[in-house]
């Protein structure tokens, strides 16, 4: 579906860029308290580094790194981490999604864990968005189709 | 003058949706609709974002060392929430309708709402 | 028919136009939307979830259920692309 053109130019920048504007996006998700960001803008800029790959490179490139079985776990796997830090707060017994009940498995009084109780969804998210922004790419730039042969 | 001062970011907004509206039901091309949709959600998230505006305020980050917090010195979080919430619905959307659209046009080779409707008649 | 639709839309705007006179000014601090909940937002969220940025704290903490559904949103959205679009090599039926 999508022929390769293989030019020296891009995939040199893209190379250097791409660990930067990843790193860029890990700091937007873990600095959202103090600075405007947090998951959805990290993973909005860490999926995009992956979509970046995908045009310099080729699908395969990205593919042999990130499988597409991993991919569509991690889609899943970010909204069961949040779902999960909301159920652990039910177990410990408070409500569902109170953070502040975490202070009795993790080392800090009560207001400073809900700052990490909101770190934790915030990666959860992070996960989903960068694996849903890859996923729908994928699928809308080569109708489907993207496995070895199609390429 | 007061009126146009104080209101007029409204009136841009509402040229903008109406922008999209007209996109949405007059254009035939799905994705001309699609584009049209996008606009309509911006300028719906624009408008949001004005209302959350206070004068002479700054964004809702507050700054750690300050005793007495001044609410009017902040701008209003709540709108700014809620549209990060919109952006991400608008952008699920968005993927959902280009791959609908992408279905639609394996199918019956065109993406021209008549002409779909017309191969529609004629297998009837 | 684009006839039609241009005149829908600008009796729409007009209507719109019309019910703005209504709203508060642009930058108004005692408006409705910023005298409601949102003082209290600003003036707790150093006090009871110690993160400066009230935006995520809003966002995280105190709707956090907002923050859940939309991220079902999203996940939906993934799963609906790739139910609709993909097709692998063994398929026979497409």
């Amino acid at each position: 579906m999508i022929r390769l053109i293989e030019d020296l130019h891009i995939q040199f920048v893209c190379r250097i860029m791409v660990p930067l504007i990843q790193f860029f996006a890990l700091y937007v998700i873990a600095h959202g308290h103090y600075s405007p960001g947090g998951g959805f803008q990290g993973g909005c800029i860490l999926g995009a580094s992956f979509i970046l790959m995908m045009i310099a490179y080729d699908i395969e490139y990205v593919k042999k790194r990130f499988p597409e079985k991993f991919n569509t776990f991690m889609v899943a796997f970010g909204v069961f981490l949040y779902a999960a830090i909301g159920a652990l707060c039910l177990i410990l017994g408070a409500e569902y999604l109170n953070y502040g009940i975490l202070h009795k498995i993790l080392p800090a009084d009560p207001v400073k864990v809900r700052a990490l109780g909101t770190l934790g969804i915030e990666i959860g998210v992070g996960i989903t968005v960068s694996a849903v922004m890859l996923s729908i790419f994928l699928n809308l730039s080569t109708f489907g189709k993207h496995e070895k042969s199609e390429v | 003058m007061e009126i146009i001062i104080g209101k007029y970011n409204y009136w841009i907004y509402i040229a903008l949706m109406m922008i999209g509206f007209y996109a949405m039901i007059a254009k035939r091309n799905l994705v001309k609709k699609i584009v049209g949709m996008n606009i309509f959600q911006t300028a719906i998230i624009l408008y949001f974002i004005s209302t959350a505006y206070k004068k002479n305020a700054t964004i809702p980050i507050l700054i750690k060392s300050q005793e007495v917090i001044d609410v009017t010195q902040y701008v209003n979080p709540l709108p700014h929430v809620l549209m990060l919430t919109a952006i991400v619905v608008m952008v699920s959307t968005f993927g959902v309708a280009l791959a609908v659209i992408v279905m639609l046009y394996k199918k019956y080779k065109t993406l021209e709402e008549d002409e779909i409707i017309e191969i529609l008649r004629e297998k009837k | 028919m684009k006839v039609l639709a241009l005149i829908i839309v600008i009796l729409t705007g007009s209507l719109l136009i019309y019910s703005s006179l209504d709203m508060p000014d642009w930058g108004d601090p005692n408006s409705p939307a910023s005298t409601h909940v949102s003082p209290r937002y600003i003036e707790k969220t150093i006090e009871e979830t110690a993160t400066p940025n009230a935006v995520t704290s809003v966002l995280a903490d105190y709707r956090g259920y907002d923050t859940l559904g939309e991220t079902v949103v999203i996940f939906t959205a993934a799963v609906v692309c790739i139910l609709l679009l993909r097709r692998f090599e063994d398929d026979k039926t497409h």
